[in-house]
């Protein structure tokens, strides 16, 4: 979650250089997710996620300079450049890419699963996705085929109440929550608290052990909240477009903060060892800093590659 | 089997017979769409593939054209090679994202390091009142956009050649298939060949005009040749197979034999390939071009279901052979009276082959 929080805020603070050159969409204050899902999977477990992925992907033990590489647009970046932010993509970390198309990759990792099951792979997918998601036929398809077929995929919904600017009671029926839709299509939900990092560890660990036993999918939403801009380095609450209070009311309930008070009350940690934590993650990320700078750009011959696979 | 085992097959039954050896040659093989496995089998071209591999590999789906597709593309990711099919390349549409934004891309963005070797085969429907929804070949769509192989076969050798190829690559690969076809017959051999992805086919030689054309209008360029030749005219017919990759070469090869260029689509003509065929010429060749080329398309309106209207959407023989006359400077060429009771709105029941 630091180390995450930490990236993120990194990447705010450099942002304004204009030398990371494509669309941000950070996740400080949603942090706790990825981290107890992650925490739960195996290394031979899939994740795809959307636009604000940056989380899932160091989570999930991404590369942390190809991602940073990446934004720089550079040629060591994960995709190698032409990615950027909103395309992350680390198969050796078990992830399996992410895309901004809102509810694009919930199918595809509905398909990752499909194709795992048929190849009688003991392997469960983690599909992120958010509450804008949920309003795409396309999530309702993959849930409906998930269940269908019984595959082992969690839904790990992150429900920050925004799509960008709308709130979620000017988009769906404030009587029907996420989970009755879900349970709609006859598919187990849950409803946690996604700033709480052992509860989302607790409700996931639970929920992959479902879909690896094969009992079928599992859907979790977890209420959070998106501290900054949805798009870009800054805050902007003075848009006006969420209420007053409402993000320092979030902030309260900072998952960082939360669990640091949890491991210093009962005396897992101290104030040392969790400022060495810090120092040690500044470290690392300012290094990666580093190499994404020092990286080279992409040759232009590189323009042309990939188009087709050989 | 022996490879130079070489039979009569009708254009469904050789889809059959590929489908068939790509699932029996590799268990990451799958065939998956509406009515794959009910007893029509999608116009013949999967009856008994349920039975002989099993629901898992040769299944139904949920109407959820978009999702499914995603799903595909997913389990291409993890190791499969799905072959999806749509009865009417309409319903494709609800797909444009999955196969657009998705399965087009990601090998790319990725840098290489994702691969999606899924096959889509579309079915274009034409006739007994199909209507505007039922009806379209967007085959241009696709060819545009970079990232996908766009095919489309006009013989049964091809059919099944091609769908083999497109199995066997690790791409998105389109296949085109015109329902008209499905009932033509032609020499087809017994083994897994591939048609080459990317290399049109001359199909007739000729010296005098170049006639380009895909699927359904290829037959329908045959004939127009065999009507031209009775008048001294000798049509070159190359059938393009394949828009994505096109074959740029051997369509600037063709017309620089015989200097006259027709392109003959069964897509709409604007913007469409016809298009692309010409201005390929016109930037490679355009002083071997003896006069202007000229294309047959469908007229740019949707394609309405009556046949007291549809039949005034679909050239054929009698169309192609005129125009390329003129473009030689006949005008008045004698062609043969249409039949009598030419339906326009059902196949030609004396144009089924051999092709």
């Amino acid at each position: 979650m630091m180390r995450t929080r930490m990236t993120e805020e990194a990447i705010a603070g450099e942002y304004p250089d204009q030398q990371m050159r494509c669309p941000v969409h950070l996740c400080v204050g949603q942090e706790a997710i990825a981290t107890g899902v992650s925490d739960v999977l195996e290394s031979r477990d899939w994740a795809v996620s959307g636009h604000r992925s940056h989380g899932h992907y160091l989570a999930r033990g991404g590369d942390l300079p190809a991602m940073l590489a990446e934004l720089y647009g550079r040629a060591t970046g994960c995709c190698e450049g032409k990615g950027g932010s909103m395309h992350l993509i680390d198969l050796e970390a078990g992830f399996l890419g992410a895309v901004p198309i809102v509810g694009s990759t919930v199918p595809i990792g509905v398909g990752a699963a499909f194709g795992c099951s048929m190849r009688s792979e003991d392997r469960v997918v983690v599909v992120y996705l958010g509450d804008g998601a949920m309003e795409e036929g396309v999530a309702h398809e993959s849930l409906n085929f998930a269940r269908l077929k019984r595959l082992g995929v969690v839904f790990v919904c992150e429900n920050n109440l925004y799509s960008v600017y709308t709130h979620l009671r000017e988009r769906q029926p404030p009587e029907r929550s996420l989970c009755d839709l879900v349970r709609g299509h006859g598919i187990e939900a849950h409803e946690g608290d996604g700033n709480d990092v052992l509860e989302v560890r607790r409700l996931a660990a639970d929920a992959v052990e479902a879909a690896r036993a094969g009992r079928g999918p599992v859907f979790l939403e977890l209420s959070t909240y998106r501290w900054r801009e949805h798009c870009g380095p800054h805050y902007d609450d003075e848009l006006g477009y969420r209420e007053e209070g409402e993000l320092a009311g979030w902030q309260q309930r900072c998952p960082i903060q939360r669990f640091e008070a949890l491991v210093l009350e009962q005396g897992l940690m101290d104030d040392e060892s969790i400022g060495a934590m810090r120092n040690e993650v500044a470290e690392e990320i300012g290094q990666a800093f580093d190499f994404a700078r020092r990286s080279p750009f992409p040759e232009k011959e590189r323009l042309f590659a990939d188009v087709l696979a050989d | 089997m022996n490879a130079q085992v070489s039979r009569e097959r009708k254009f469904y039954e050789a889809v059959n017979e590929a489908l068939d050896l790509c699932l029996a040659r590799d268990a990451a093989v799958y065939v998956m769409g509406l009515g794959v496995p009910d007893p029509k089998g999608i116009f013949g071209t999967t009856v008994g593939l349920a039975q002989k591999y099993g629901p898992d590999r040769v299944s139904d789906m949920p109407t959820s054209e978009n999702g499914m597709t995603g799903i595909c593309i997913g389990s291409a990711l993890v190791g499969m090679r799905p072959i999806m099919i749509h009865q009417r390349f309409d319903f494709a549409l609800l797909a444009m994202d999955q196969i657009v934004n998705q399965a087009a891309k990601w090998h790319y963005l990725f840098a290489g390091k994702a691969r999606i070797p899924l096959t889509i085969r579309l079915i274009v429907g034409r006739g007994w009142g199909q209507g505007p929804q039922h009806c379209q070949s967007l085959h241009a769509w696709f060819a545009h956009i970079p990232g996908l192989k766009v095919v489309l076969p006009a013989s049964p050798r091809d059919a099944k050649g091609l769908l083999i190829a497109a199995v066997r690559d690790d791409n998105p690969v389109i296949v085109v298939e015109h329902r008209w076809l499905h009932q033509t017959y032609g020499e087809v051999p017994a083994d897994a060949y591939e048609t080459p992805i990317g290399e049109a086919a001359i199909v007739r030689e000729g010296r005098d005009v170049s006639l380009v054309a895909v699927s359904h209008m290829v037959l329908e360029a045959l004939r127009a040749a065999e009507f031209l030749s009775a008048h001294g005219i000798e049509a070159e017919v190359l059938d393009l197979r394949s828009i994505a990759p096109l074959d740029r070469d051997a369509i600037e090869a063709t017309v620089r034999r015989t200097g006259h260029l027709l392109v003959a689509d069964i897509g709409w003509t604007g913007f469409g390939l016809s298009a692309e065929v010409i201005t390929t010429v016109v930037e490679r060749a355009h002083q071997a071009l003896k006069a202007p080329p000229r294309r047959i398309a469908l007229p740019d309106v949707p394609i309405p279901t009556t046949p007291a209207l549809s039949k005034y959407c679909y050239p054929d023989a009698w169309d192609l052979a005129r125009a390329a006359a003129e473009m030689l400077g006949h005008h008045d060429l004698q062609l043969p009276n249409r039949p009598a009771d030419a339906k326009l709105d059902v196949p030609d029941p004396s144009f089924t082959g051999p092709f």
